[in-house]
C-alpha cells in the first residue's frame, strides 16, 4: 500500500478518507465493533450467571475425549487441536491478504484455499464435539455433568456452552461462506480486473475477528 | 470532482470512481420499481422511511386513543369499539388483556418504529449526503436493504396484531419471566415470537443503516468539509449512528437468550418460580430475570439518545437559521453531544433502581445519571443564547424547534427527580415516569421531527407545506402535550401506578377521575390534529406552494445549493467545495454567507 498521500495532507479536511481507508473497510471495522458487543453481552451474561451459581462443572472433566481414543482421559487436547487449526487458518489468511497486496492471484487462491480448509476443519471438529456431548446427554436444557465439587449442577453450563459456541460456530460458518465467495471471485479474476484485492482484506478482517472471539470463548469455557 | 479518492486507496482510484462518476452523468433508465420501490437513492429511501414511520405513528397514536378512552371513561362502554375491534372490546369495553397489548404495542411502535426508524432513518438518509456534499451514501445498496429490513420488521410486527392469541402484552421492555413463558399470558405465546422476530429485523435494519451513516460521514465529505465545518445535524446523526451500532447488538444478544428460554428449555432468565396459570413451579434453575434487564437497558438507555440526538441536531440547525445568528458555542454543542454519547452507555441501571440492584451500585448510577444534566444544560443554554436578541423568523419549522427546547427543558427537569435512587422508591412505575419520558423523549423528539419535516419539506418535494395548518398543528400539539402530561406528574406524585386498567377501585385515586377524563379528551384532540398534519403533508406534496428559488430559508448549508428537485447524485455538475463552517449568519453586514463561498480577504474572524 504505497501511500500517494503527501505528508501534510489534511485527512480530516474532507475530500479524502480520514483514515485513508475506503468506506467498505471502515464499515467492516464498525461492524466488528458492533459484533464484539454482541459477543461481549453473551460472555458477560455467562459470567453473571456463572458467578451467581453455587458451583460449575470442571472443564477438564467435561472436555476430556478425543475422537478414536475411546475413554482415554485427555483433558482439553481436542479443543487445543481445534484452536490450533483456527489460529493456523488466521495465519493462512494473513498470507492470502499479503498475496493480494502484490496482486498475486495464484498465491491468493492457494492461501485462501487453505483458510477455507482450516475453517471447515474447525467446523467439523465442533460438529464432532457437539455430537459427542449430545450422546453424553448434554444439550440445551440438559446437563449430565456434575459440579467440580460433586454437587448437582444447573443446566446453565450446557445452555451457555451450546448458545455461545453455537453463535461463534455460526460466525465461522458465515466466514467460510464469505471465503468461498472470495475464492470464486479471485478464481474468476474479478479482483484482477478491479486492480486490487481489497475484498480479500475485508474478508480477512472478519476472519481474524472470528478467530479472536474464539480465544475469548475458549478462555471462558475451557480454561476456567 | 472533489471527492475523488474517497472510495479507495490512492492507487486504486481508477475504475471504481470513474464508474461512480458516470453514474449520475448519463442516467440509466429508471423504472417505477427502481425509482420508487427498490430505490437506492438516499432521498427516496428517506421518504420511504418517513412515510412508513407516519403510518406507524398513526397506528401507535390510535392505540393510545383507544386505551385513553378506557382510562378516561372506565365506567362507560363504547359499542362502536366492538364494531372495529371485535373480541378485543367485547361489549364496547377493552378487556384487560387487550389493554396491556395496546400499551405494549404503543410503546414498541413509537419508540422503535417511529422515533428510531422513522426519525433517524428519515433524516440521516436525507441529510447526510446532502449536507456533507456526497452523491449518495457510502453503500446505497446496503441503505436500500436497511429500509427493506425495517419494512419486513414492520410487516411482522403488524401481523402480530391479527393472530388468535393477540400481540405481545408484557410491556415494551419485554421483561421475563412474563415474556419468556407462553403460559404466563396469551400475548406471551405466538405474539411474543413475532415481536422478537420483528425486533431482530429492526436491529439488522438499524445496523445496516448505522454503518452506512458512520462511514459516509467519515469518508465521503466533500473537499474542505472538515469535521468541524459540519452542520450540527451531521454531528448529531453521526453520534446517533454510533450509539445504535454499539447498543443494539446487546439487545440482540438478550433476545437470542430469550428465544432459547422460550423454546430451548434453557434457564438464562428463568428460575424455579411458581406459575399461577399452570399451578406448578418451573423446573428451571439458576437463571436471572435481572440479567435480561441489564441487557435490555444497555440498549434501552442509549435508545433514548438515539431518539433525542437527531432532534437536538435538527433543532440546533433550524434555530440558528431562523434566528439569523450563528449557533452559540458550536464546539460546546459538539462536545456535549459527545459527552451524552459516552454517558448514555453508563447510566442504564437507573431504570433498575428498585429491581433488587445493590444500593451501592445504585448510588454510582445516580452520580453518572445526574452528570448527564451537565451536557444537556449546556445545549439548552446554547439554544437560548442563540435566540437571545435575535431577529427570529417564526416559520413552522422554527416554532417546532422552539417547542422542542421548551419540552426538553420541562421533561429534562423531572429527569433529575427520577435519577435519584431514593426518590425513585416512591416514583418508580407511577404516572410521574410516564409524564417524564413522554415529554422529554416522546413529544420533544416528535417536535424535533416535525421541525425537520416542515423545514426540509421544500427540499424533499420542491413545495412548501401549508403554514396555516402548520400553525394550528403547532399550537394545539404544544398546548395539548402540556395539558396531557403536566397533570400526570401530580397523579404520579400521589402514587398512581402505571399500566393499570381501571383506577376506580382505589380510594386514593378516585380523586383523579375527572382529571383522567380531561387528559383523555385532550389526547383525542391532539391525535386529531396530527391527522391534520398528515393531510397537510400529502396535500402539499401535490398542491403545495412551489419553490421559486433553491434556498428558501437563506441557509448556508450545502443541501440548498442543489437544484430544487435534485436527481440521483444530488448535484448536476461537480460537488461544491466548502470553505467555511455552516453558521455564518449576519456576518460583516451580510445576512448569510453560504459554505461554498471562499473566505474574503477582509473578512472578520468568528
Amino acid at each position: 500500500m504505497a501511500q500517494a498521500v503527501p505528508a501534510n495532507q489534511k485527512w480530516w479536511g474532507g475530500g479524502r478518507s480520514p483514515f485513508n481507508v475506503e468506506y467498505g473497510k471502515l464499515m467492516m471495522w464498525y461492524f466488528l465493533m458492533s459484533d464484539a458487543f454482541t459477543f461481549g453481552a453473551f460472555l458477560i451474561a455467562y459470567g453473571t450467571v456463572r458467578f451467581s451459581s453455587n458451583g460449575w462443572p470442571d472443564p477438564n472433566v467435561v472436555f476430556s475425549s478425543f475422537p478414536g481414543m475411546g475413554h482415554a482421559h485427555m483433558p482439553l487436547v481436542f479443543v487445543s487441536v481445534m484452536t490450533f487449526i483456527l489460529i493456523m487458518s488466521s495465519v493462512t489468511m494473513v498470507l492470502a491478504v499479503g498475496a493480494g497486496h502484490s496482486n498475486d492471484r495464484k498465491s491468493v487462491l492457494k492461501w485462501l484455499g487453505w483458510t477455507i480448509v482450516g475453517g471447515a476443519a474447525f467446523l467439523g471438529c465442533q460438529a464432532w464435539e457437539w455430537t459427542h456431548l449430545y450422546h453424553q446427554g448434554a444439550w440445551w436444557g440438559m446437563n449430565p455433568f456434575v459440579n467440580a465439587d460433586g454437587t448437582e449442577a444447573s443446566t446453565n453450563f450446557t445452555n451457555f456452552f451450546f448458545t455461545i459456541t453455537g453463535f461463534h460456530g455460526f460466525h465461522v460458518f458465515s466466514g467460510v461462506i464469505i471465503n468461498i465467495i472470495m475464492f470464486i471471485m479471485t478464481y474468476k479474476g474479478v479482483f484482477d480486473r478491479r486492480g486490487h484485492y481489497l475484498m480479500i482484506e475485508k474478508a480477512g478482517l472478519y476472519w481474524h475477528f472470528v478467530d479472536l472471539v474464539w480465544v475469548f470463548v475458549f478462555t471462558c469455557f475451557y480454561l476456567f | 470532482m472533489s471527492n475523488e479518492a474517497l472510495h479507495g486507496h490512492p492507487e486504486v482510484v481508477t475504475t471504481h470512481d470513474v464508474h461512480h462518476d458516470e453514474h449520475h452523468v448519463h442516467h440509466h433508465k429508471e423504472t417505477f420499481i427502481t425509482k420508487y420501490v427498490f430505490s437506492q437513492d438516499h432521498k427516496m429511501i428517506a421518504k420511504q422511511f418517513l412515510i412508513t414511520g407516519m403510518i406507524w405513528a398513526v397506528i401507535g397514536g390510535l392505540m393510545s386513543v383507544l386505551f385513553r378512552l378506557q382510562l378516561g371513561y372506565p365506567d362507560q362502554t363504547f359499542p362502536w369499539l366492538e364494531d372495529i375491534l371485535g373480541r378485543w372490546a367485547k361489549g364496547g369495553k377493552i378487556s384487560a388483556e387487550n389493554y396491556y397489548a395496546l400499551v405494549t404495542m404503543h410503546g414498541t411502535v413509537l419508540v422503535f418504529f417511529v422515533l428510531t426508524g422513522g426519525l433517524s432513518g428519515t433524516f440521516a438518509n436525507f441529510l447526510i449526503p446532502l449536507q456533507i456534499g456526497a452523491r449518495d451514501m457510502a453503500s446505497p445498496f446496503m441503505n436500500m436493504l436497511s429500509y427493506w429490513f425495517f419494512f419486513g420488521g414492520s410487516i411482522v410486527m403488524i401481523s402480530s396484531l391479527f393472530i388468535q392469541t393477540g400481540p405481545f402484552s408484557g410491556g415494551w421492555t419485554a421483561y421475563p419471566p412474563l415474556s419468556a413463558l407462553g403460559d404466563a399470558s396469551p400475548g406471551s405465546k405466538t405474539g411474543m415470537d413475532l415481536w422478537i422476530t420483528a425486533m431482530a429485523m429492526f436491529v439488522v435494519s438499524s445496523l445496516l443503516g448505522g454503518l452506512n451513516y458512520i462511514s459516509t460521514v467519515l469518508n465521503m465529505r466533500t473537499k474542505g468539509m472538515s469535521m468541524t465545518r459540519m452542520p450540527l445535524t451531521m454531528w448529531a446523526l453521526f453520534f446517533t449512528a454510533v450509539l445504535g451500532v454499539l447498543s443494539f447488538p446487546v439487545l440482540l444478544s438478550g433476545f437470542i437468550l430469550l428465544l432459547f428460554d422460550r423454546h430451548g428449555g434453557t434457564s438464562f432468565y428463568l428460575s424455579d418460580i411458581y406459575i399461577a396459570a399452570t399451578k406448578t413451579a418451573l423446573p428451571n434453575e439458576g437463571g436471572s430475570a435481572i440479567l435480561f434487564q441489564h441487557l435490555f437497558w444497555f440498549l434501552g438507555h442509549p435508545e433514548v439518545y438515539i431518539i433525542l440526538l437527531p432532534a437536538m441536531g435538527m433543532a440546533s440547525e433550524i434555530i440558528s437559521i431562523n434566528a439569523r445568528k450563528p449557533i452559540f458555542g458550536y464546539m460546546a454543542m459538539v462536545g456535549s453531544m459527545f459527552a451524552i454519547t459516552i454517558l448514555a452507555f453508563l447510566v442504564w441501571a437507573h431504570h433498575m433502581f428498585v429491581t433488587g440492584l445493590n444500593p451501592f451500585l445504585g448510588s454510582v448510577f445516580v452520580l453518572l445519571t445526574l452528570l448527564i444534566a451537565v451536557p444537556s444544560a449546556i445545549k439548552v443554554f446554547n439554544w437560548l443564547t442563540t435566540i437571545w436578541k435575535a431577529n427570529i423568523k417564526f416559520t413552522p419549522g422554527m416554532m417546532f424547534a422552539l417547542g422542542f427546547v421548551s419540552l426538553f427543558i420541562s421533561g429534562g427537569l423531572t429527569g433529575i427527580f427520577l435519577g435519584n435512587s431514593t426518590l425513585d422508591i416512591h416514583l418508580h412505575d407511577t404516572y410521574f415516569v410516564i409524564a417524564h419520558f413522554h415529554i422529554v423523549m416522546g413529544v420533544s423528539a416528535f417536535f424535533g421531527m416535525f421541525a425537520g419535516i416542515y423545514h426540509w419539506f421544500p427540499k424533499m418535494y420542491g413545495r412548501f407545506m401549508n403554514n396555516t395548518m402548520a400553525y394550528i398543528h403547532f399550537w394545539v400539539t404544544l398546548a395539548g402535550a402540556y395539558l396531557i402530561f403536566w397533570p400526570m406528574h401530580y397523579e404520579g406524585l400521589a402514587g398512581m401506578p402505571r399500566r393499570y386498567l381501571d383506577y376506580t377501585g382505589w380510594e386514593s385515586f378516585k380523586q383523579f377521575a375527572e382529571l383522567n377524563k380531561f387528559i383523555s379528551t385532550v389526547a383525542i384532540i391532539v391525535f386529531a390534529v396530527q391527522l391534520l398534519f398528515i393531510f397537510n403533508f400529502f396535500y402539499s406534496i401535490f398542491k403545495g406552494r412551489k419553490l421559486t428559488k433553491p434556498n428558501p430559508w437563506g441557509a448556508t448549508t450545502l443541501e440548498w445549493t442543489t437544484p430544487i428537485r435534485p436527481g440521483h447524485g444530488n448535484w448536476p455538475g461537480e460537488i461544491p467545495e466548502v470553505h467555511r463552517w455552516a453558521y455564518d449568519y449576519s456576518k460583516d453586514g451580510r445576512d448569510f454567507i453560504p459554505q461554498t463561498e471562499p473566505i474574503g480577504p477582509n473578512e472578520s474572524h468568528h
